[in-house]
């Protein structure tokens, strides 16, 4: 004798600017929501268990571990993914976001499965605090592991995307890199 | 302007940053119908396999298959080299070995249902450690052998020896990126098998074993890779193999993808390795002979273990003269993980043991350890202990001296000095070590490498290539070599996904050697291509072929650059005139050769070097340390693309500063390897790394005889890192007065700990004799 199961919960948030109403189980986590329902795979699956950081989105403003966010308690609120990170920038200031720009230029990359957890950390930590010391990068990006790179071109990416954000002339990077024809 | 030796962005950085690079579990979602595998686990070391049931499963929802040995159609074995590993083995060999995989319409149905498959075993005993296979003469390879001179006669000789034993710690590689694969059968009805896999030939080579095809009815894709560093060189083929032949079985896409605890239960990690040595040397330091023995604990399949062996065994010289050795390496096979390539493949462990050795020189003689290093480096003209000559010997110390002053290491060390001196608890240390790393794969064969470059008539270039990107920046460089050689912009050339339908039977991309054997075979696509097209240009300018000149997408006789012709007018003009415009490009390294038989000959094509200094403060009451500075030099030859090897030196440090500091590997009594998640299993994250880091290249480097002078980059940086570990050893010293300092590796702040008390308690005892 097994009990009818009870049906999916159904309720709305904002993805990425725009309202979208889901079912999910109530076990589910956002995740697994971004990921095989929404098709959203920018938010990447490291660890599962909130060791990693790859799967870092922002809720309402704040990065957040959507491995260990049940998807149900998103309800009403807003999730910015990766996706949506440049997009809702683009938006409001009709530009790409400046840790996209940054990070893109800098060699802060390598394999880049840790970028986008990595760089919404980064977008979190410049709201708060436009003019953060390198102490303070290492600080807020220091739940988010990245296995490539010696972290040295993550920081200065950070610190170069808050200068542009602030209007000033960025620190000159250690390598000269080569201009891009497009935007991201 | 070329490109070639430009600092450019990665060749995916902008999919990077915007999300919409795709990886290989990315694709899951994006199949209709693709169905998900979850592997059915025995919690025993060793058991024999009695009865599977799988009713329950099979009638939970959503359950599609469990596939067992009964459902292979072709050889249920994946083993490379020796056939010692059955894809559903019949006896568990390590805990937590798959027997079964569970295949379901969710991921979720396939690990509900995984728990009801009941599998009844007898348990057997197991080998777990280096030592109780010694014990129990349970080896994966015979005894191997490097010899030069008499080092029994020397050591008699020698004035003063030393012997011990140091276990050297494994390492999980911890990509980001989990395994994954999807199968599907495409269009043509060939299987197609999309992979996270550093070698998608051999990939290829055991799913068409297990499914009982040719290799032409299978091809293998790998898009790019979360991280690699050698765990997806072979042991990518199980996660392919299982959802190839599962989705043989259903018709339908199916995906693999290990979450995080199977996948560091299920797969390989860098060997662990016990060595015992006694060494002889004089007054000065300099070592006159030694006995080296290297086991290795290469879990329950041979996999790698013995070219790992092998480079342990290559690199026990490291930048230093041993004029009379004796070297026997051995894997060890025990009842876990098939420990397997990681980043340096052996040769760190080897690098490892004669820091040590020289440390423990260096202290028995109370001379300073960067001194006895200096005197033992190989000079001009010298050998290897496998007779191989050490090209560019004294790059060792012009590196070493660039390096000691740009890192004023003289004042530092003094400053040290001064801050020891009135800090009773808190101590500083310094060390300078070197790396020489050679470069080639050691088994000759795989030292082959082939590309097929397309030019289109509208002058638009795709290169395809045998090397397979794992965030390295390997593609990057390719371009950046097929964008100088054809003399087009950057934007011009396309690099493809790695495929066994474009470049047939490729090696692995490992060893470092991506660059260098791709690099050269797409140079020699595109100069085939390059001198076709020159033909067309030189009746079209109406000067000699040889005087064409191809840059920045233009054409031009060289004393006239205002005749351009633009490079895509004239790949037009060359399809009219019906002149090829793609190439294949082959290349072989020359001149290799190894000799198992007397342990001699010359393996590597040539050397690599660098070396690095790290200072680091060590509380005593804890053990814990923090890194305050490291500053590098290293050699990376002519830099193909230098903000790509700043990132391999940077990073190849960091890793290798993990494996010595942080990353523990604890196996239980068991056979668990009980730190399988990233929460007791420690990576470096921004707060563990050191608060300055001076990376620099060395100039003036031109290696000859590799593609554009350049060498290769992936694997040396890593033992930079033994600099922090001897650091800590330095450190250590400070706490007490003389002698040898045993230290644990990896060298946890816990083992740091253990060192200082010994060390405290040993100089409180002399002081205890001497009232």
């Amino acid at each position: 004798m097994t009990s009818r199961p009870a049906p999916d919960p159904v309720f709305a948030f904002e993805l990425n600017g725009e309202t979208v109403t889901v079912s999910a189980p109530a076990h589910h986590t956002l995740l697994e929501l971004l990921r095989y329902r929404q098709g959203l795979t920018g938010t990447k699956q490291g660890c599962d268990k909130g060791d990693c950081g790859a799967c870092t989105v922002l809720l309402d403003g704040s990065p957040v571990l959507s491995c260990l966010t049940l998807a149900v308690t998103v309800a009403g609120r807003a999730v910015t993914t990766i996706e949506g990170l440049g997009a809702e920038h683009r938006r409001a200031e009709g530009r790409p976001h400046p840790v996209q720009e940054a990070f893109d230029r800098s060699g802060a990359l390598q394999c880049g499965f840790c970028q986008p957890g990595m760089l919404l950390s980064s977008a979190a930590l410049l709201r708060k605090n436009p003019s953060p010391t390198a102490d303070e990068v290492r600080a807020a990006l220091s739940g988010n592991l990245c296995r490539c790179t010696g972290y040295a071109q993550i920081i200065e990416a950070v610190l170069r995307a808050a200068a542009v954000e602030r209007g000033e002339d960025p620190p000159a990077p250690a390598w000269s890199i080569e201009p891009r024809d497009e935007e991201p | 302007m070329t490109v070639l030796g430009k600092a450019i962005a990665h060749e995916s950085a902008r999919g990077h940053v915007t999300g919409s690079a795709l990886y290989t579990n990315d694709l899951l979602p994006r199949r209709g119908g693709a169905a998900y595998a979850w592997p059915v686990t025995v919690p025993h070391a060793r058991a024999r396999i009695t009865a599977v049931d799988t009713a329950a499963a099979l009638a939970a929802p959503g359950v599609l298959l469990v596939l067992g040995a009964g459902d292979v159609p072709g050889e249920n074995e994946l083993g490379p080299s020796r056939r010692d590993e059955p894809l559903f083995p019949s006896e568990v060999q390590f805990f937590g070995q798959a027997v079964a995989w569970v295949i379901a319409e969710t991921e979720e149905a396939a690990k509900l249902a995984a728990g009801r498959v009941v599998v009844d075993v007898e348990p057997l005993p197991a080998v777990l450690s280096i030592e109780q296979g010694i014990a129990e003469e349970s080896y994966l390879t015979e005894p191997l052998f490097m010899r030069r001179g008499d080092a029994e006669a020397a050591l008699a000789a020698a004035p003063r020896r030393v012997s011990g034993e140091l276990f050297v710690g494994g390492q999980e590689h911890v990509y980001l990126e989990t395994n994954a694969a999807l199968a599907e059968i495409d269009d043509s009805g060939h299987m197609l098998v999309h992979s996270s896999t550093q070698h998608p030939s051999e990939t290829q080579e055991i799913v068409a074993r297990v499914l009982g095809v040719s290799r032409n009815r299978v091809v293998v894709q790998a898009l790019r890779m979360g991280g690699a560093f050698g765990g997806k060189e072979v042991q990518a083929n199980a996660w392919a193999a299982v959802a190839a032949i599962a989705a043989l079985k259903l018709g339908r896409p199916v995906g693999v993808r290990l979450d995080r605890h199977h996948d560091m239960t299920l797969t390989g990690k860098r060997h662990p390795f016990l060595a015992r040595f006694e060494v002889g040397f004089d007054d000065d330091g300099r070592i006159l002979g030694a006995k080296v023995e290297l086991f290795a604990d290469g879990g329950w399949c041979l996999d790698l273990t013995e070219p790992i062996v092998y480079r342990a065994m290559f690199h026990i010289d490291n930048c230093y003269r041993i004029p009379a050795i004796t070297v026997m390496g051995r894997g060890v096979r025990t009842n876990k993980t098939s420990q397997t390539a990681f980043r340096g493949f052996g040769g760190p462990q080897g690098m490892v043991v004669i820091e040590d050795i020289l440390d423990r020189i260096a202290r028995t003689l109370e001379l300073p350890p960067r001194l006895v290093r200096e005197r033992n480096f190989y000079r001009e003209g010298d050998e290897t202990h496998y007779g191989q000559p050490v090209r560019d010997a004294a790059r060792i110390e012009r590196i070493w001296s660039a390096l000691l002053r740009s890192s004023s290491y003289d004042t530092r060390r003094a400053e040290i000095e001064r801050f020891n001196a009135t800090s009773p608890h808190a101590k500083r240390g310094i060390a300078i070590t070197p790396v020489k790393f050679g470069i080639s794969f050691t088994a000759t064969f795989y030292n082959q490498a082939g590309a097929l470059v397309i030019v289109y008539a509208d002058g638009s270039v795709q290169v395809n290539h045998g090397g397979t990107e794992m965030g390295q920046g390997l593609h990057t460089k390719m371009m950046q070599v097929a964008a100088h050689t054809l003399g087009v912009r950057l934007d011009q050339v396309r690099a493809m996904p790695t495929r066994t339908d474009k470049v047939p039977n490729t090696s692995a991309t490992a060893a470092s050697s991506g660059s260098d054997l791709n690099g050269a075979a797409v140079k020699r696509a595109c100069e085939s291509i390059r001198s076709n097209l020159a033909e067309v240009a030189a009746a079209e300018l109406a000067v000699p072929a040889c005087t064409v000149v191809f840059e920045d997408g233009q054409v031009f006789p060289r004393d006239e650059p205002s005749r351009a012709l633009d490079f895509s007018a004239l790949a037009r003009k060359a399809y009219l005139a019906r002149v090829p415009l793609f190439s294949s490009g082959y290349y072989r390294t020359p001149e290799i050769h190894f000799d198992k038989a007397t342990g001699t000959g010359k393996p590597f094509h040539y050397f690599a070097y660098g070396a690095a200094v790290t200072e680091v403060e060590v509380d005593r009451f804890t053990g814990a340390y923090s890194f305050r500075r490291v500053d590098i030099l290293h050699d990376v030859g002519d830099s193909l693309s230098p903000l790509v090897d700043l990132g391999q030196v940077e990073g190849g440090f960091i890793q290798g500063l993990g494996w010595l500091t942080l990353e523990e590997c604890v196996w239980d009594a068991r056979g668990r390897f009980a730190t399988s998640g990233l929460s007791t299993y420690k990576l470096p994250g921004l707060g563990e790394c050191p608060l300055e880091l001076n990376v620099a290249l060395l100039e003036k480097a031109t290696e000859p005889g590799v593609v554009y002078g350049s060498k290769a980059v992936g694997e040396p940086p890593l033992m930079l890192a033994i600099s922090a570990r001897e650091a800590l050893r330095d450190a250590v010293a400070q706490f007490g007065s003389g002698g040898i300092i045993e230290l644990g590796c990896p060298s946890t702040p816990e083992t740091v700990y253990f060192a200082i008390r010994e060390r405290t308690e040993a100089a409180g005892g002399a002081r205890r004799a001497a009232e």
